[in-house]
């Protein structure tokens, strides 16, 4: 499902990729940890289309296509889902008219008329329930004056709403009370099926109780340094990132 | 600024070179012009004579403002009237083209035609108890008329209060009755067209006695004219002790419409008064809005949004001016600002020596989209009592990059992104229309700009 080759981008003349190989095939979860300034987040902005990122040098297919020549909404609408890890507040633009928007761009995208209104009712209703989201709250402005967990849990919302074939979660599980925490991963496992992947990004170990990877990579100076089964995240988790510098000598 | 001046003047004359002579010349030409034109009309027009030579020797000492006044320093109105205007009454709009400047089916409706009241085309036939509309023309007699007609505005203030006061053939005079509550909207529509360049001056006077209720829309609009429009209309408007007024204005002239819109208002006692602007076209559109609060424990209200692009001018200059205690003003202005146009906010509020436990707020915010666009933004505070509470706070940006972002990752185009986050800046002022109808009209105006 997703290639990347070789992957190098950096931002203002500074190289924060070096180089990542990833290959991702539909059913798979796969885990990205690693310390802060690894370049995890870099990662994902490059993936979802974030234009102050340049990339220099590698190639990232998806489904046969070229991922870094499509628009950032194509990507969406080719089915790359991005979870922010700081989703943005948008006063005065409503939840649910803007992903109605959204829906109906996507399926334009893909020759589908747009949904009725009355199907499009019954989806929020049952997604709603998935992230125990307030329905109040699926009527708001994006985001505004939600609490860190509310907004992760908007996230993973609209993640449900739009069904994409790759979910990336940036750190999803920051700042997250551990009630949240099973509330979203929770939501993430029900929408798991042999057709899409996930990724899961995280600087901790804890998140993977609950959404269980098929790989753990170590990110680390922009290369995946390490990959492994889920044993890996707990390696990590007792010895510290440490061990991983003197593994690789660094 | 300056780029954007001579852009517009040079859609409206041909040079503009060597500017302070002619500058002067034209001053001369046109405000002599219409001091001839006035000596020649004077006896045929409406009310008191002498309050009308008054405000003509008032236009003459003023002048035209050119750009050294201060008051209009972002525009220059006198190169907006160096073509050959003249005072006109004539009347030319035809019934298909009042038929797409309707807004409200549920109003009672006075078409102000060319500056002129029309009995024919306003819907004002059955009116409930207790409310009045007339030609002010015909309103002389009117004891309310009496009482409050050009008692507000003062000829002595500004240029185009002393020419509307001079020049005025007509407009509308409504008068709500103490204790009367109307429900029904009352929609004044300025329709414009004219063969021939001209200038009109609708005068219009508002009077809400004690404990009465209105909502007022006034709409503005000049149709397919072979002549360009300048609109020097004045609203006064009186609000007593108790009363409440919502006051509407829908600022909707085609691409070569001038406007210059006067509002002065004057509240009593326990009055709540607010006024909602909306310019959304037009080549030209300054509004003086000016608000004396009198009395204690009134409230006053005061949004504005302003839709910019081409070569436009939109200048918003506002005045509130707290002279008793106790008393809260609040002030919401902004403003998307695209191509070439200019947009100025002017913000003046005046807390009085005697005006002790003032609340007064100000905020104005604008969308710049372009490079080439312009805002000035300028709020001023004269605060003279000692135990208030007053701000003011203006920002200017582009449209958020973050936010873009954000929904484009969700699969919304970058122009849908945009129209949306456009949506979402003016839906803080276009919330504040309290009439259904109205809100829909505008709200499809503002959607259908930025598809």
């Amino acid at each position: 499902m997703l290639s990347i080759k070789n992957l190098h981008a950096s931002i203002d003349g500074k190289e924060i990729l070096r180089g990542i190989n990833l290959e991702i095939k539909a059913g798979e979860v796969h885990a990205i940890m690693g310390p802060n300034g690894s370049g995890k987040s870099t990662l994902s902005a490059v993936l979802a289309g974030r234009e102050e990122y340049e990339v220099t040098e590698g190639e990232v297919i998806f489904n046969g296509k070229n991922l870094l020549e499509l628009a950032p909404e194509d990507r969406a609408r080719e089915g790359v889902f991005l979870a922010f890890q700081y989703p943005v507040e948008i006063p005065g633009v409503s939840n649910i008219n803007f992903l109605k928007t959204a829906l109906n761009e996507i399926r334009a995208y893909k020759g589908l008329p747009p949904m009725e209104a009355k199907d499009f009712l019954a989806l929020v209703k049952e997604k709603q329930k998935l992230v125990e989201l307030d329905g109040k709250l699926a009527n708001r402005s994006v985001n505004e004056g939600f609490s860190g967990g509310e907004k992760k849990r908007n996230e993973i919302f609209q993640m449900a709403m739009l069904s994409p074939k790759l979910a990336i979660l940036d750190e999803t599980d920051s700042g997250l009370d551990i009630d949240a925490l099973r509330i979203v991963a929770g939501g993430v496992n029900t929408l798991k099926s042999k057709e899409n992947a996930t990724i899961v990004i995280t600087h901790y170990q804890r998140l993977l109780d609950y959404i269980i990877p098929d790989m753990v990579h170590i990110l680390y100076k922009g290369q995946i340094v390490k990959s492994g089964p889920k044993e890996l995240a707990l390696e990590l988790e007792e010895k510290g990132y440490d061990f991983i510098k003197e593994e690789i000598g660094a | 600024m300056r780029a954007v001046i001579l852009s517009l003047s040079k859609y409206l004359c041909s040079s503009i070179e060597g500017s302070f002579n002619m500058e002067t010349i034209t001053k001369i030409n046109t405000t002599e012009k219409l001091i001839n034109a006035f000596e020649s009309s004077k006896n045929s027009l409406f009310g008191d004579l002498e309050l009308r030579e008054q405000a003509i020797e008032s236009f003459s000492k003023q002048g035209i403002p050119n750009r050294k006044h201060e008051e209009y320093k972002y525009v220059n109105v006198e190169l907006l009237l160096k073509r050959d205007f003249a005072i006109s009454t004539a009347t030319t709009v035809t019934a298909e083209q009042m038929a797409n400047v309707q807004m409200l089916k549920d109003a009672f409706v006075v078409v102000i035609e060319n500056g002129n009241f029309s009995k024919n085309l306003s819907s004002i036939a059955s009116l409930p108890k207790g409310i009045n509309i007339q030609n002010i023309a015909e309103a002389t007699g009117n004891a309310a008329f009496q009482k409050h007609y050009a008692k507000y505005a003062d000829v002595n203030n500004d240029a185009f209060i002393a020419m509307n006061t001079a020049f005025t053939s007509g407009g509308v005079f409504i008068h709500i009755e103490k204790n009367t509550v109307i429900e029904k909207p009352i929609h004044i529509l300025h329709v414009s067209s004219a063969a021939e360049n001209a200038i009109i001056n609708p005068r219009n006077l508002m009077v809400v006695e004690e404990n009465a209720q209105a909502k007022i829309v006034e709409s503005f609009a000049t149709v397919a004219s072979a002549g360009k429009v300048f609109n020097n209309a004045l609203t006064e408007i009186f609000i007593g002790a108790n009363a409440n007024l919502q006051h509407y204005k829908i600022q909707d002239e085609n691409e070569a419409g001038m406007l210059l819109n006067t509002t002065q208002a004057y509240q009593e006692k326990q009055s709540v008064f607010s006024t909602n602007n909306f310019t959304l076209s037009g080549l030209f559109v300054r509004n003086n809005l000016n608000i004396v609060l009198d009395d204690e424990f009134i409230e006053t209200h005061l949004n504005g949004l302003y839709l910019t692009r081409g070569n436009q001018v939109v200048d918003n200059h506002t005045l509130v001016d707290h002279r008793k205690p106790n008393c809260n003003s609040n002030e919401l202005y902004k403003g998307i600002i695209e191509d070439k146009s200019a947009a100025t906010f002017n913000g003046k509020i005046f807390v009085r020596k005697d005006a002790q436990k003032t609340n007064a707020f100000q905020s104005n915010k604008n969308i710049l989209l372009s490079d080439d666009g312009t805002i000035n933004t300028k709020p001023q505070l004269e605060i003279y009592a000692d135990d208030v509470k007053c701000s003011h706070g203006t920002s200017t940006g582009k449209l958020d990059e973050d936010k873009i972002f954000y929904l484009r990752a969700r699969g919304l185009s970058e122009t849908s992104a945009k129209k949306l986050l456009m949506h979402a800046f003016a839906s803080e002022v276009v919330e504040n229309i309290k009439i259904e109808e109205l809100r829909d009209y505008v709200e499809e105006k503002i959607t259908g700009r930025f598809a």
